[in-house]
């Protein structure tokens, strides 16, 4: 008698316990689902055409270093490099590098000037999933180029 | 925080050149999207949104940070070298805290 009470008791606080972990899955899953504002192409795109005001740019200039595979979506070596003499009267104003598919599209804006010699920038960035990433050269006279690289992200590097 | 930005500038260069500058700053780039795992809450965002390089006092390089850029931000590129002078760096955080950091060039 006494042990059947005892097992009872046992089973109960097993019990309690499962429930209190479904509960907090339950929690977790609606906190992900509420977080899940992703960037797809087409904002992407949208960001990108605010930046250059409208223009959509021609494809070309634009180099896009990547690796192929990043296994670590943290921390990911970026070079982008734009064919420009880098003179005062002919140079790359702004370089400014979008995301398709990390929580926001927005990466980071460079502002060139001639006094570079060289357009040519390195940075490290996040990678939330395998993906395009796209830059966009804005140059002195107004007119847009833009260059794009895919690359394979084994572990994502966004949010955790 | 504390820990001092690391700057790689040449010493020296000819008049003409095309040097290289790397930057490499600590911070951990705090996303905005991450969650503290005890509370559930989502940690502040806090991140250098702005980093600049300037010459002698005129702008070389800006860029404006997004939470896409890695903890640790990490900048190289190049600068034609003109005169001697320094070449002085700022980087700012969400909430307006500055750090900086300068290197000195001779051009010959």
């Amino acid at each position: 008698m006494s042990m059947d009470k005892l097992k009872t008791k046992v089973l109960g606080r097993r019990q309690i316990l499962k429930s209190v972990g479904l509960g907090a899955l339950a929690l977790a899953g609606t906190g992900l689902s509420s977080k899940t504002v992703q960037a797809t192409p087409d904002k992407a795109s949208e960001y990108l055409s605010k930046l250059t005001s409208g223009a959509a740019g021609t494809k070309g200039k634009v180099t896009v270093k990547l690796p192929e595979i990043a296994e670590n979506g943290r921390t990911v070596p970026i070079t982008v490099s734009v064919d420009s003499p880098m003179t005062d009267g002919d140079y790359v104003k702004s370089v400014h590098i979008v995301s398709e598919r990390n929580p926001q599209p927005e990466v980071i804006s460079f502002n060139l000037s001639p006094a570079m010699g060289k357009a040519e920038v390195s940075t490290r960035m996040r990678l939330g999933k395998t993906q395009k990433v796209r830059a966009a050269a804005v140059m002195n006279d107004g007119s847009v180029y833009t260059g794009d690289k895919e690359i394979k992200v084994t572990i994502g590097g966004c949010g955790g | 925080m504390a820990k001092k930005p690391r700057i790689k500038v040449p010493k020296t260069a000819k008049s003409g050149e095309t040097i290289l500058i790397k930057t490499l700053m600590s911070h951990k780039m705090e996303t905005g999207v991450r969650k503290n795992k005890k509370t559930g809450k989502l940690i502040p965002r806090k991140i250098i949104n702005k980093f600049v390089c300037k010459f002698n006092g005129k702008e070389v390089m800006s860029a404006d940070l997004h939470p896409a850029v890695a903890a640790n931000p990490y900048f190289a590129f190049y600068a034609k070298a003109t005169e001697s002078g320094t070449f002085d760096f700022e980087w700012i955080e969400d909430g307006g805290k500055t750090i900086t950091a300068s290197g000195d060039i001779v051009v010959t």
